[in-house]
Formats: structure tokens, sequence, C-alpha cells
């Protein structure tokens, strides 16, 4: 049976993107943030997932205002990155596991989930920044991406995300294939882009959040969306991606393997933690 | 309809809710076009005749040729999306978020290494916070 072994989440500024291809690793205003994969990727190494499933929101690449769905499931034998405008290079495509992906929409949708699947599908920088972050040489696993609406209003609750996380888990822990799979979270942690308020960051939020990651997963699905807005700036909401991630992962405590928090990477409070199966 | 306006008590705040979608959804198309180089290109070489071409109103345009965040926001722009024309400019996303704070770049730059815009002040329109001006309208 397969099992999930890990949840690492991080935050995907298309900027680390530029980072990287820049080769900026070392350079002060990035190190901090750079730094905090040097643990995450000596635990990948030892534990060595074959499987990645990756909950992000689309920020247009694949997903625009035309079609937009609030939970959609990729199916499909590869994943393309394309041209977003920033400069950055694009990356070669992202292999899929097509089974595994149906396994989790069965599940899904016989679970009340009325979700959108997709056997062609873009990937953005949300879902390629982070897994180029855990596997810098290009090695990552295969993939099923998992995309939640976080652009246009109004957006699944906290609650749900963290319940359409617990199917996905329960999917994997049912597949009948000996496999190790890891869950990330993408995006957050609090930030803001626009307005008079663009800039906000919730310091104190932000590290309550961390902490309850890794024993109290639930505590932020309390909140409301426009809740969630007011603490954690209108981009922050993205954290919903870690609690679907976590929740995927385990309903109970796991064990932290490494944290990183960084103020800032652009206009964002950037954030890495990596959780092991308790 | 919109959704409940309960964010409109968050100061400096725009939330994209169906509202805002309806409203910009052209301003939005016409930012997405510019992800293609060739776009970006014929763009630079003639912004109102390639504005034109989309179906904005004359007052997304305007704001759009003037290059004002704040303005394309209450219209309807999503800053997602917006981005793509700071990125046609050659703009940050710092840079951009910065634009429609009335900070000088430098200001907010040095805010964003001091940790960030704090959320004292900053939770409901009323208290004292810095990012209680409207926006410029």
């Amino acid at each position: 049976m397969a099992s999930i072994v890990g949840s690492l989440s991080t935050s995907h500024i298309p900027a680390i993107g530029g980072a990287i291809a820049k080769g900026l690793q070392n350079e002060p205003y990035w190190k901090p943030f750079f730094d905090g994969f040097d643990p995450a990727r000596e635990w990948l190494a030892r534990e060595k997932p074959d499987v990645v499933v990756v909950f992000y929101n689309d920020h247009g690449l694949n997903f625009f205002l035309d079609k937009m769905p609030t939970f959609a499931v990729g199916a499909a034998p590869e994943y393309r990155n394309d041209d977003e405008g920033w400069g950055i290079p694009t990356l070669p495509p992202f292999k899929g596991i097509p089974e595994l992906s149906w396994a989790i929409i069965d599940r899904l949708v016989a679970s009340d989930f009325d979700i959108v699947t997709c056997q062609e599908m873009l990937v953005d920088h949300a879902f390629t920044v982070p897994l180029k972050l855990f596997w810098p040489d290009g090695d990552a696993p295969v993939a099923v991406p998992v995309c939640i609406n976080t652009v246009q209003f109004p957006l699944p609750s906290a609650k749900r995300c963290w319940a359409m996380g617990r199917t996905v888990g329960e999917a994997i822990a049912a597949f009948d294939k000996d496999l190790k799979v890891v869950t990330i979270g993408s995006g957050g942690l609090s930030h803001q882009l626009e307005g008079e308020r663009a800039g906000f960051i919730n310091k104190p939020f932000d590290l309550k959040f961390l902490d309850t990651m890794i024993d109290d997963p639930q505590w932020a699905t309390q909140y409301s969306i426009l809740e969630l807005v007011e603490k954690t700036g209108t981009q922050g909401v993205e954290l919903v991606n870690w609690l679907a991630a976590r929740a995927a992962a385990s309903a109970g405590p796991m064990r932290q393997v490494c944290r990183n928090y960084h103020i800032p990477i652009s206009n964002t409070a950037a954030a890495t933690q990596v959780l092991e199966a308790a | 309809m919109a959704l409940d306006k309960a964010f409109r008590e968050i100061p400096g705040t725009v939330v994209f809710d169906a509202e805002q979608a309806r409203k910009g959804y052209w301003l939005n198309q016409f930012c997405m076009s510019l992800m293609k180089a060739e776009n970006r290109a014929r763009f630079k070489a003639d912004e109102r005749a390639y504005l034109d071409e989309w179906k904005m109103t004359e007052e997304q345009k305007q704001a759009v040729m003037a290059r004002d965040l704040n303005r394309m926001m209450a219209l309807g722009g999503n800053i997602y999306f917006l981005a793509k024309i700071g990125a046609t400019d050659g703009k940050s996303f710092q840079q951009m978020a910065g634009s429609m704070t009335g900070m000088s770049e430098e200001d907010y730059r040095a805010m964003m290494i001091r940790g960030g815009r704090s959320i004292e002040g900053n939770r409901k329109i009323g208290e004292t916070g810095d990012a209680q001006r409207p926006p410029k309208d």
C-alpha cells in the first residue's frame, strides 16, 4: 500500500524562480531563505519518496477567469510549464502518475467533492518553484497536481480545503502499490500585493500557524476566508494549500524535521517547513 | 451578485469578488495576452492601438496607460494578472506593490526589510495604522 511519509511546504514567489535561474542563492538577500532547504534536501535524500502530491493555486496559466474550478486534479502523463511573462526560464515537463491521480479523483468524487479533472494541464510557478526548491537538480519524483482556487472569490473555506486534503490522504493510503508519497503545500505565508495595505505581514500569526501545523493542524480552519484576508493579507490565504497538504499527510500530530521563516522575499513572509510521520 | 462586503472594512484592500471579476474581465484578458512576447512587443510599439483591440472601458484603458495600479484594481483588475503589465515594463512585483501604497520605492523596500507592514492599526478601517489612507482615485 502507498503511504505518506511527510508533508513539505514552502512559498512560491516568482522572484525565487528568477533567483534560481541567476544563481543568486548565496547573495545576502536570498541566502537566509535558500539555506532553509539544506535539512529538507537531506531528509528527502534519506526518504527517497516515489511520488509528490502538490497542492497549489494556479495564477492564470492553466485556469483563467473564463473557467475557474474550485478544486482541480491533474491526471496527465506529464505536466508542462510555460512562459508566464516573468522572464524566468520555462522548465522541462514534470512526469505524472495517472493511475494514482485517478484513484484520488475517484475517492474525491465518491466523497462528494465535485472536482474538475485534467488530462492536460499546464503548471505555473506555484507548482514548479517548490519542486525546484526541494529538488534543485530537477530529479523530482512523479507528481499529482491538486489546484485550489485562491484567485477569484468565492474561495473554498479553510475547513473545506482541510477536508479535501484528508480525502486525498485516504485515497493514497488505499492505493494498492508500494509507494512512498510526500505532499507539498505551496504558497504563503502572510503577504498582500495590492492596495494601500500592500506589504502587510503578520509574523505572530505566521509563527502560530507553523507551530499548529505540527500538532494542532486544524487550528487555522476556525477562520473564514475573509478573516484570513484580514489576518494574513489578500494573498496570505494561500495557506489553504498548506492545510490541504498537511491534512493529506495526517489528521494527528507530526514530527517537525525543519522549519525556516524569513521576511522578506519581495513582498512576502517566506516560510519552509518539513513534517514527517510521527 | 457580489459577496458580502465585510472586506470593505479592511483598509487598503481589494478582494477580487464576483463584482470585480465581472467588471475587470477584459482588462484582465488584456493583461494575460502580455504573456506572449509578440503581444508585449505590439503593446509597447503602440499602447493605445493595442488596447483598442480589447473590449475594455475608456477608463480602464486610461488607467493602464497611466500605469495607475490602484485605479486598475478599482476597475476590476486582479494583481496577479496586472503584474503582466509590470513584467512588460521590466518592473518587479515589489516595485508594483509598492507603487500602490503612496510610498517611494526605497521606503517600501526598507519597510519590507524591517519586517513588512504591521497588522497593528491595519485590521479595520478607522484604526490608526499606515494603510488607512484611501487609495488614490
